[in-house]
């Protein structure tokens, strides 16, 4: 269906096993590091960690709520809990928790939200989560970071233990490809290493700017590369930050290339179309916008990539999407801002 | 350890309680009286016998911790804390509710010195006392945690997940008090949805329940030191309380939720009076007042 990848042939490391090794790493010489789930040790990756610390790993069972309050209440006693469960229940079963308990408070909880977007594709709706993006972004003191890989995440995982108060981190269900092939790989084209908070350049490009999240970062990058073949010369950015947004690199690219599209797996209302649209109105700056993400519609039953490329989520439909907003004219005298 | 206080003594602080529930309603216009009132004498009970905390160093690490689960009580609360010594009650009595202020009608401890929890959203206060009981433990602090509920607020599912998991790790640094004024807003609990037999779903659920007059400063004192002296697990008091209590005109009415006193000072000074004349049998008008609905 024209998708870039199948997640039967990719994976040499899932996101999720990347959050528990390193999670199991940086336990070793940090002792307030603990862990939390909700009967998904397994499923989530917690269980590396459990394993190799079982006196710091706490399963609270079926019950989201208990999950983050316990969590906010081992933070409260000087620990640095990392609380894990699907996206859908992280932020909707125990939302309130999460924004009362952990983020009001500016506890130190690590929520590590696995399954998001449609990456649970068959599992159908009551699985998926399109809507954490908007929700996480909404609470004061939260930090919200959707690593594009594996090794992504693993970097995110090892810095955010240094960022203050609540922190959100999303990850697929863990069968996506990579984009880096090593955590030293995870720089951007001059060589920065990924920072949170910081925009990644994956690539160069002058005609158009694709900026993603997550899992269709790799996408973006085939896409750019398939451009460049048709003419298009598009740069890629990883916003793998989405709060604090990188406002800089907003501004940047929409006075370097007038046109942005934004590729994420999650409602294209409240996410990072709509983060990235919310700076370039308030800088003034003429640019074309288009927003690649999930319709304002509940995701339907099926294997993730068919859903990626339904959703033009695939680097086939970025693509697409790009050379529509080439055609776009831009008027003349809107160009004066330039200066 | 427990302090060395008498019961007659902590009767006193009890009034002293009461009194400043009922004058800082005043300056704030209005408040959630019944449920303060209710709570006042295990709240004393707590905080000058049992709690080993430093008002001069609320972080201390090694504290017992006090979580108040049913926030919207903060008008016993912040004045307790003070009392205790961790506040000026002059300027808590002059402050609450006005705009600005570091103490709403719900606690936050980014605001109030003392406060270990920030509430207001019911069915919070258990999951993060369980967290804290078992970052305690795994910390090898021991001290002990203490959370107090509402009884409406036990219709919260979140209680009994909390409640599941603080008997299935066995924590015994942990005691849930369960104010049961039997009211909430709407009327009695047991008319809007009926909690008992109470005492023997927490039992079935793992803790060792007591069940008391919590309104009689000598039933609190000797189940304060039952749970405190208890090992095998969690503990729950059950503290039988009436709502409003203190006050003629309203204790054991659903009313007393949330009240206003009258424009003048005069209107609040027979409450101090009433409050005064029943140091010593408070628990007794608790036990012989009915609980009203409409």
């Amino acid at each position: 269906m024209g998708t870039a990848w199948n997640a039967h042939d990719a994976n040499k490391m899932s996101s999720g096993k990347a959050f528990g090794q390193a999670l199991a790493e940086i336990a070793k010489d940090d002792p307030r590091i603990v862990a939390v789930t909700a009967d998904l040790a397994k499923s989530t990756n917690t269980g590396i960690f459990g394993e190799q610390f079982p006196d710091r790993m706490f399963n609270v069972g079926i019950a989201e709520q208990n999950l983050f309050g316990v969590a906010a209440g081992l933070a409260k006693t000087g620990l640095i809990p990392f609380a894990s469960t699907f996206a859908i229940f992280a932020c909707l079963r125990g939302g309130e928790q999460i924004r009362t308990d952990c983020a009001y408070q500016k506890l130190p909880v690590k929520v590590i939200a696995t399954h998001g977007g449609l990456s649970f594709g068959a599992a159908g709706t009551t699985h998926h989560c399109i809507e954490d993006f908007a929700i996480m972004r909404a609470i004061p003191n939260m930090t919200v970071c959707i690593p594009g890989d594996a090794y992504e995440c693993a970097c995110i995982i090892k810095q955010c233990v240094n960022v203050p108060g609540p922190f959100y981190l999303r990850v697929g269900r863990g069968m996506e490809p990579l984009i880096h092939e090593s955590e030293e790989d995870c720089k951007d084209i001059d060589g920065n290493p990924i920072k949170i908070g910081k925009a990644m350049k994956l690539k160069d490009g002058n005609d158009v700017t694709i900026m993603a999240v997550g899992i269709p970062t790799r996408d973006a990058l085939i896409a750019a590369e398939m451009l460049e073949e048709q003419g298009v010369s598009a740069q890629v950015i990883n916003m793998h930050t989405l709060k604090p947004v990188d406002e800089e690199a907003i501004i940047e690219a929409a006075v370097k290339t007038r046109r942005i599209v934004t590729v994420e797996e999650h409602n294209i209302i409240g996410g990072l179309g709509d983060a990235v649209a919310s700076v370039l109105a308030q800088s003034g700056k003429k640019c074309i916008l288009s927003k690649i993400g999930i319709p304002d519609e509940y995701g339907p039953i099926g294997k993730p990539e068919d859903l990626y490329a339904m959703y033009k989520l695939s680097s086939q439909g970025i693509a697409e999407t790009v050379q529509e907003i080439m055609g776009a004219e831009i008027e003349e005298e809107d160009w004066s801002d330039e200066d | 350890m427990a302090n060395n206080i008498s019961i007659d003594e902590l009767k006193a602080k009890a009034v002293e309680l009461r009194k400043n529930i009922v004058e800082t309603t005043f300056n704030a216009s209005s408040g959630h009286v019944g449920g303060s009132m209710s709570a006042a004498d295990m709240l004393v009970a707590l905080y000058f016998k049992y709690l080993n905390v430093k008002p001069e160093d609320p972080e201390w690490k090694e504290r017992d911790r006090f979580i108040m689960s049913k926030g919207h009580c903060a008008l016993a609360y912040v004045p307790v804390l003070a009392m205790r010594g961790y506040l000026d009650i002059e300027e808590v009595k002059a402050n609450f509710n006005k705009t600005g202020s570091a103490y709403g009608m719900h606690p936050s401890c980014l605001l109030v010195r003392g406060c270990d929890a920030s509430t207001g959203s019911l069915g919070h206060g258990m999951p993060m006392g369980v967290g804290m009981a078992q970052g305690l433990r795994l910390q090898k602090i021991d001290a002990k945690v203490v959370v107090m509920t509402g009884d409406g607020e036990c219709q919260e599912g979140s209680n009994w997940e909390a409640a599941m998991a603080a008997a299935h790790w066995k924590l015994n640094n942990l005691i849930w008090i369960i104010d049961r004024n039997r009211l909430e807003i709407d009327g009695p609990t047991e008319e809007v949805m009926g909690l008992e037999p109470l005492d023997k779903k927490v039992e079935a659920f793992g803790f060792h329940c007591i069940k008391i007059n919590g309104n009689d400063m000598a039933e609190c004192d000797k189940a304060l030191a039952e749970a405190w002296a208890y090992k095998d697990g969690p503990v729950c008091i059950i503290s039988v309380t009436t709502k409003g209590i203190g006050l003629e005109d309203y204790q054991g009415k659903y009313t007393s939720h949330y009240i206003s006193f009258g424009a003048s000072h005069k209107d609040i000074e027979h409450h101090f009076d009433y409050i005064d004349a029943h140091k010593d049998d408070i628990g007794k008008i608790s036990a012989e007042t009915p609980v009203q609905g409409k």
